[in-house]
């Protein structure tokens, strides 16, 4: 388009002047620059939407529940490092069968330094997560997540029980013969 | 002589290539962008540090919203319809085939399964303006579990099952939801979740 415009141009150049001859040399050109514009826009909405849209996942696996009592594991108390999901945000922890629970948050400093010393200092470490009905799912994942993250290998997610209640509120004698057994 | 006509020669570029191969990029975006599906419920992902993809087929997705309510959705249009018939018979509803073709079109839904002729019914535009009441799935009336048996009936091998729960959404409701999927011997699922950024973090 733009070759046949300057021939048209070029033919013009001799006859200056002739108000008809100037007619033509109007350019049939057209500004495509708003249509390129409008074109690298919808370039660049549909490349960033069709990116940065992908939802993650994570993949869960539970155990299976066991009718019968002699089929489950036996784990030595002292590899046991339970966690739990309280309210706002807050983690109780204690090892094994030993109350008191100790308090710690969802921080870098927090759950995350203390899963990794218990890693390295035990390797069969198996963390128990025991989420309370308060917690928020967030902090369900935010735990996976740091199993994830510390590479800690054994854990589950076990139920909330009322012993449990007992440990984080502290009253030590409400705590049944039951889990001290477990 | 020869100066002036280089002077003369137009300073504009011939920008036909450019738009051509933008127009194509554009097309190609366009057509292969997977457009969001409407949600019947807004949810807020928590952020986590996996980079596991979510399959984008042959899915359920359970959705739990911030006050509780499950929403269930499956892909797959023929087999929508097969798992509603299930679904009715077990339940003693039945449905129009109109009903089944509105239902194999539509998005995610939390409605029990009593309820839903009445809503299929609806016109598109109306349904949006209902609340959902959401799937029972306590131990009393478990339709959830219902839901997730036909569902997987329907395509046994494949279908993955994911759960997308709002950040805020109790853990109580949550554990209903695992806790059903552990009783059909479900143990493998998927949390659907962000990824995290350290700046947002």
């Amino acid at each position: 388009m733009a070759e046949v415009n300057q021939g048209g141009g070029g033919g013009g150049r001799g006859k200056k002047g002739g108000g008809k001859v100037r007619a033509k040399k109007q350019s049939t050109k057209v500004d495509m620059t708003p249509m390129v514009d409008l074109a690298f826009l919808l370039l660049t909405f549909f490349i960033l939407t069709s990116t940065f849209n992908k939802p993650k996942t994570m993949e869960v696996t539970m155990p299976d529940k066991v009718k019968d009592e002699t089929e489950q594991t036996k784990i030595n108390e002292n590899d046991i490092l339970n966690i739990v999901l309280g309210d706002k945000d807050k983690i109780y922890y204690w090892t094994g069968l030993t109350p008191p629970a100790e308090v710690t948050n969802y921080s870098k400093d927090g759950i995350r330094k203390l899963l990794l010393d218990r890693n390295r200092e035990n390797p069969k470490l198996m963390v128990l997560i025991k989420p309370q009905d308060e917690s928020r799912y967030n902090n369900m994942v935010d735990i996976l997540d740091e199993m994830e993250i510390t590479a800690t290998k054994r854990y589950a997610i076990v139920d909330f029980t009322p012993d449990d209640k007992a440990i984080i509120s502290g009253n030590l004698e409400d705590v049944t013969t039951e889990t001290q057994t477990k | 002589m020869a100066k002036v006509k280089v002077h003369r020669s137009s300073p504009s570029i011939d920008m036909t290539p450019m738009v051509d191969l933008a127009f194509l990029l554009v097309t190609f975006f366009m057509l292969t962008a997977a457009f969001a599906p409407v949600e019947p419920v807004a949810v807020d992902m928590p952020k986590s540090e996996s980079e596991i993809i979510l399959p984008d087929r042959d899915r359920i997705i359970i959705s739990v919203a911030k006050d509780g309510r499950v929403f269930f959705d499956m892909d797959n249009q023929g087999n929508r319809k097969k798992m509603l018939q299930d679904m009715g018979a077990k339940h003693g509803v039945s449905f129009t085939e109109e009903q089944l073709n509105s239902f194999a079109v539509m998005s995610g839904f939390g409605i029990p399964v009593r309820a839903l002729p009445q809503y299929l019914d609806m016109a598109p535009d109306e349904r949006d303006r209902v609340q959902q009441p959401g799937i029972p799935a306590d131990s009393v009336n478990n339709e959830l579990a219902d839901w997730v048996v036909f569902g997987r009936l329907t395509n046994p091998s494949k279908i993955r099952i994911a759960i997308k729960g709002d950040r805020d959404s109790n853990y109580k409701i949550i554990k209903q939801v695992v806790e059903t999927l552990i009783d059909r011997k479900i143990l493998r699922f998927n949390l659907i979740t962000n990824l995290e950024n350290e700046a947002g973090a």
